[in-house]
């Protein structure tokens, strides 16, 4: 419950944040929110030798309807997402999503960027992200959301890199999103998200595999004109969920079919 | 406000203006000039041979000042921590336990070295820099196999893994169950808990090599016992050893035995010649803190099929951890408590003490009798669901009606009136009303449940004779000091120490109304062992009240007895002439005639005093309760189980309890809606999981370990009736624990009788999701 010694610096800019990552070298993290990295270093399971402070990088709070898309800032926080009327006019199952993260401290202090560099399997925006083929741009890329999430807390960042934006479609559809917990603050133990696009519908699982599903066996059903329970029986194919203290493998499983169904009747 | 309305008002709490705004002053809050830190290396291995200790590393850091093992540690310690007979005096094996392993650790987190720095971040730098070499052994994690002949061993030099097995019996089993025409069996599991208190632990000391005594701050709910044992280990006088206890944020119970830190910081003080300072962290806290419960119940209970019971046989495997917690065979208790509210023929209770390699258990709000309560209102909803009837009518069937109440153990219950608690609780929660809505729920498939918990509990300990020995020598009484200055304000020690029970309120008011004097005028304190009677006995088994409180009440009155005295002398009257009404004396006929007990005080202090009385108007006194109390009530639990899910949703829960007369309400309340929470929180929630084959400790974290919040717990109504118990003069119980005894049989009855359309008929706790999606899927093949 000590972090070890490290470094820390301020950046400014997006420019400067790269820049204090390159000289510090690859034991560098980057630090937004630090709603997961501080228990993380309290408990010495991550020990950077730097802290490259992001906060004062205002230039990436912000959120830009633009065409038939929604520019969303790394450094966003729930708090503002969940309450912004652009994200909830534009990308509504955004903003429940941001509603459910956390506690309000967590939301307050917590960033999307921090969200998808950290790359929790329970954390939620990468379902959405991964389901509505958002694209993540960094410092000097655009990167796909299906492979940018390599696995558990592995993305496809270089060391040196920083999420500056994530850009999602427009969906002002019917849409829901169940987070199954044990207590309201919890870590989703599985989540399910559901989005009707002009497409059809979309489908996400979280904390079902080491990275967020797109449940593409479930969209195809409904496709094909499948009822909301057939559809959602196909949710756990191909699934390979964690087993851990909160839920076995097999119930985590049913969950995802459970919850999707749910979601389904519940966003229709 | 009027002296007359203190007793039974609900006088805000005291202590909350300075605590609600962060004036507390808990252990991280006091410091010293020169103050060191101290950070403890912990064995990784529930089990190992310490094979070689590298301390050069860590010495080599700049700011450490030393690292000190074991071998440093028997220079200045000496003795085995203490056990007590408690509930198993006939123990078979007691490990030796120093407080820092030596040759072999134990259990995991057990310490082996400690640091100390000049600042707490060093400390831990250079706990990672102390290199231990370890080989190691087979770990025992599950108690039932530990008690095999062939189980591997806990400790190595041990004989076996049995701490003790003794019965208790309590009439004629067999005979009970010849008769019986209905038998019930189930295996019922209470699982380890982490008390996770907000404040964690904490330990400062001051060793001064001149005068040679010692200060010793730390987080307890027991300081004049912690000053009787440290002042033992270390040698130094008891009276040269001063224990403080400031404020206390929590302990339910894991604050009352002592800690290998609570020695190993005044001896690295000692050592070092330098005050040293440890707050353990909450990683600490989840792996070394005492665990609650952890007991594997199997029980029978045998019936007529009109309802009446006969004969309940039990067999209570207690999960001790490496070491005897100092109280740890207090929970043994759940087999004199077994019977719970109802008469039985018999009652036959094995208890087993079984070492394993994994923190000790040790008493948990509630110890011994929540596993009690649990046990029999189980089983009492078994025979009612084997015999179709319902469970309310069959407790009514057997309930224990005339008082003074014997039990099969010969524990005599003071007072009683448990219709009267059920039948406002049945009123209350709406029983029939919600019997009609989980019928038709039913009809839709919905599973509803409602559960009844029927609880007693033994508390306010304890009674000379019983305690004394099972202490090993010191009888579980109390002492309090009521000290009036001068100018009329009262300074009242008392040798019990709150950690959240509102001590400072409830004591204020009693002393206040007794001595006529304004709140305002009295100063309550606790916690100092340097201050008030020579010995003071702690809070822990709602005894602060029934005990303390008595000891405060006598006290007042061995002063008003002097006050009257000195009253008539001045008034010039007969002490017998004199009444006592709103804080004054007058001469019964004369009401000109007054002295207020204030200017009793003043005078007390002068030269006006009748011949042979000496100046000052202070009392100690010493309450030794004549027998336990025993408060008791019904609560009712109204909960949905989740078909798909196996998620639980309480949908109400009501709770009618009698603690006999009632100080403060307002506080009564808080602490039963807290004891039902901590309760639920245990039949829905929380477990302290350890992997089965390594022994490592699984849930290390919050995130794992799961207290629940507000968010998931239901607000309770509720009620109270009134028997004052006979056993003090102010007819007052404990409450401190009730909610939890009662609240988890309540959860787990509704749970299982949700679940009967379906054939399941026990649940395990906690009733997570996943395991009862589990049940529903194995019940539907």
């Amino acid at each position: 419950m000590i972090p070890a010694a490290f470094q820390y610096s301020k950046a400014g800019s997006v420019r400067e944040a790269v820049a204090q990552l390159r000289e510090a070298g690859p034991e560098a993290k980057v630090i937004a929110g630090g709603q997961s990295l501080i228990p993380l270093l309290r408990l010495r399971l991550s020990q950077p030798s730097h802290l490259v402070d992001v906060n004062g990088v205002r230039e990436l709070d912000y959120v830009h309807p633009e065409g038939d898309h929604l520019r969303v800032g790394a450094m966003t926080r729930h708090s503002t997402l969940a309450r912004s009327e652009l994200v909830q006019r534009h990308l509504p199952l955004l903003a429940e999503m941001a509603a459910q993260v956390g506690d309000p401290q967590i939301r307050a202090r917590g960033t999307l960027g921090g969200v998808f560099a950290h790359a929790d399997a329970a954390g939620d925006y990468p379902t959405l992200a991964v389901m509505l083929d958002a694209t993540i741009v960094t410092d000097r890329r655009r990167v796909a959301a299906r492979d940018f999430f390599q696995h558990l807390f592995t993305t496809a960042l270089a060391e040196d890199e920083l999420v500056c934006e994530v850009v999602f479609p427009m969906a002002p559809g019917p849409h829901r999103y169940i987070k199954f917990r044990r207590r309201l603050y919890d870590w989703a133990i599985v989540g399910a998200a559901v989005q009707k696009m002009d497409s059809g519908w979309r489908v996400g699982l979280t904390h079902v595999g080491p990275t967020a599903v797109r449940a593409a066996a479930v969209e195809s059903r409904l496709q094909a004109g499948a009822s909301f329970t057939e559809a959602a029986s196909a949710a756990a194919d191909g699934l390979e969920p964690p087993s851990d203290v909160r839920a076995s493998a097999d119930y985590r499983r049913h969950l995802a079919q459970v919850l999707t169904r749910r979601a389904l009747e519940q966003a229709a | 406000m009027a002296v007359t309305q203190l007793i039974g008002a609900r006088v805000q709490r005291r202590e909350d203006p300075r605590l609600i705004t962060g004036h507390g002053r808990f252990m991280e809050d006091h410091t010293l000039p020169g103050l060191t830190h101290l950070a403890v290396v912990r064995s990784p291995h529930p089990h190992a041979l310490i094979l070689g200790i590298d301390t050069a590393a860590a010495r080599a850091l700049p700011g450490v000042l030393a690292v000190f093992t074991a071998a440093d540690f028997h220079k200045v310690l000496s003795g085995s921590m203490p056990v007590t007979p408690s509930f198993a005096p006939e123990k078979k094996y007691v490990p030796e336990r120093f407080p820092i392993a030596d040759r072999e650790v134990c259990f995991q987190g057990e310490p082996v070295a400690v640091v100390v720095a000049n600042d707490r971040y060093l400390a831990a730098d250079a706990a990672d820099l102390v290199h231990v070499t370890y080989e190691p052994l087979p770990a025992v994690v599950d108690p039932e196999g530990a008690m095999n002949p062939g189980s591997p061993l806990v400790h190595t030099d041990g004989p076996d893994n049995i701490g003790w097995d003794m019965t208790y019996a309590g009439g004629d089993i067999d005979a009970a169950f010849s008769r019986a025409e209905v038998v019930v069996k189930e295996r019922i599991i209470q699982q380890r808990l982490a008390p996770s208190a907000m404040e964690t632990r904490g330990v400062m000391a001051s060793y001064s090599p001149y005068s040679e005594d010692l200060t010793l701050w730390l987080s307890s709910q027991n300081p004049h016992f912690i000053r009787l044992f440290v002042s033992g280990a270390m040698g130094i006088p008891e009276s040269r050893v001063r224990v403080v206890s400031p404020d206390v944020g929590g302990g339910f119970g894991s604050k009352i035995s002592p800690y290998p830190e609570d020695y190993l910081v005044p001896a690295a003080s000692k050592l070092l010649g330098r005050p040293v300072r440890w707050i353990e962290t909450r990683t600490e806290s989840v792996m070394t803190t005492i665990h609650g419960r952890g007991q594997v119940f199997t029980a029978e209970a045998a019936a007529l099929r009109d309802g009446t019971l006969l004969g309940l046989r039990l067999t209570q495997v207690l999960d001790l951890g490496a070491y005897h917690g100092t109280f740890g065979a207090f929970q043994a208790c759940a087999c004199l408590m077994a019977g719970g509210v109802y008469r039985w023929e018999a009652i036959s209770a094995r208890t087993v003490g079984v070492l394993t390699n994994k923190v000790p258990t040790d008493p948990y709000r509630g110890a011994g009798r929540p596993e009690g309560t649990h046990l029999c209102e189980r089983m009492v909803d078994r025979v009612a669901d084997e015999l179709g009837m319902d469970p309310a009518e069959l407790r009514r069937k057997n309930f224990a009606r005339e008082f003074p109440f014997v039990n099969n153990f010969g524990l005599t219950y003071d007072s009683g009136n448990y219709d009267g608690t059920l039948d406002r609780a049945m009123e209350l929660s709406d029983y029939q009303g919600w019997r009609q809505r989980q019928a038709s729920a039913r009809d839709e498939g919905r599973l509803i449940g409602i559960g009844l918990s029927t609880w007693v509990e033994i508390c306010g300990l304890g009674p000379s004779a019983a305690t004394a020995g099972a202490t090993g020598g010191i009888a579980l009484v109390e002492s309090a000091q009521i000290r009036f200055l001068p100018s009329g304000s009262v300074a009242a020690y008392v040798g019990t120490h709150a950690h959240g029970q509102g001590h400072d309120t409830t004591f204020s008011q009693l002393v206040a109304e007794t001595l006529g004097v304004p709140l305002e005028a009295v100063d309550l304190r606790h916690g100092d062992t340097a201050e008030g009677p020579a010995f003071g006995y702690g809070t822990y088994g709602s005894r602060s009240l029934s005990v303390g409180g008595m000891a405060l009440y006598t006290a007042s009155q061995e002063i008003l007895a002097k006050a009257r005295k000195l009253a008539a002398h001045l008034l010039e009257a007969s002490p017998d002439d004199l009444e006592f009404t709103a804080g004054a004396f007058t001469v019964r006929g004369n009401p000109q005639a007054k002295k207020t007990i204030q200017e009793v005080a003043l005078a007390s202090y002068g030269g006006n005093l009748p011949a042979g009385m000496e100046q000052g108007l202070e009392a100690v006194s010493h309450f030794d309760p004549p027998n336990f109390v025993w408060p008791f009530g019904a609560h009712v639990c109204v909960a949905e189980v989740d078909r798909e899910t196996g998620a639980v949703e309480i949908l109400s829960y009501t709770g009618v309890d009698d603690c006999g007369n009632v100080i403060n309400p307002m506080i009564v309340e808080g602490q039963v809606q807290g004891g039902i929470a901590q309760s639920i929180a245990q039949a829905l929630f929380e477990e302290v999981v350890y992997d089965g084959e390594s022994g490592q400790l699984v849930t290390g974290t919050m995130l794992d370990y799961l207290v629940p919040t507000m968010n998931e717990l239901p607000t309770p109504q509720l009620d109270r009736t009134v028997t004052p118990s006979p056993t003090n003069a102010l007819g007052v119980k404990g409450i401190g624990e009730a909610g939890t005894i009662a609240a988890s049989a309540a959860v787990i009855n509704a749970v299982c009788d949700a679940l009967r359309p379906l054939g399941i008929h026990h649940v395990d706790m906690p009733a997570s999701p996943d395991r009862l999606w589990r049940l529903m899927q194995e019940a539907g093949r």
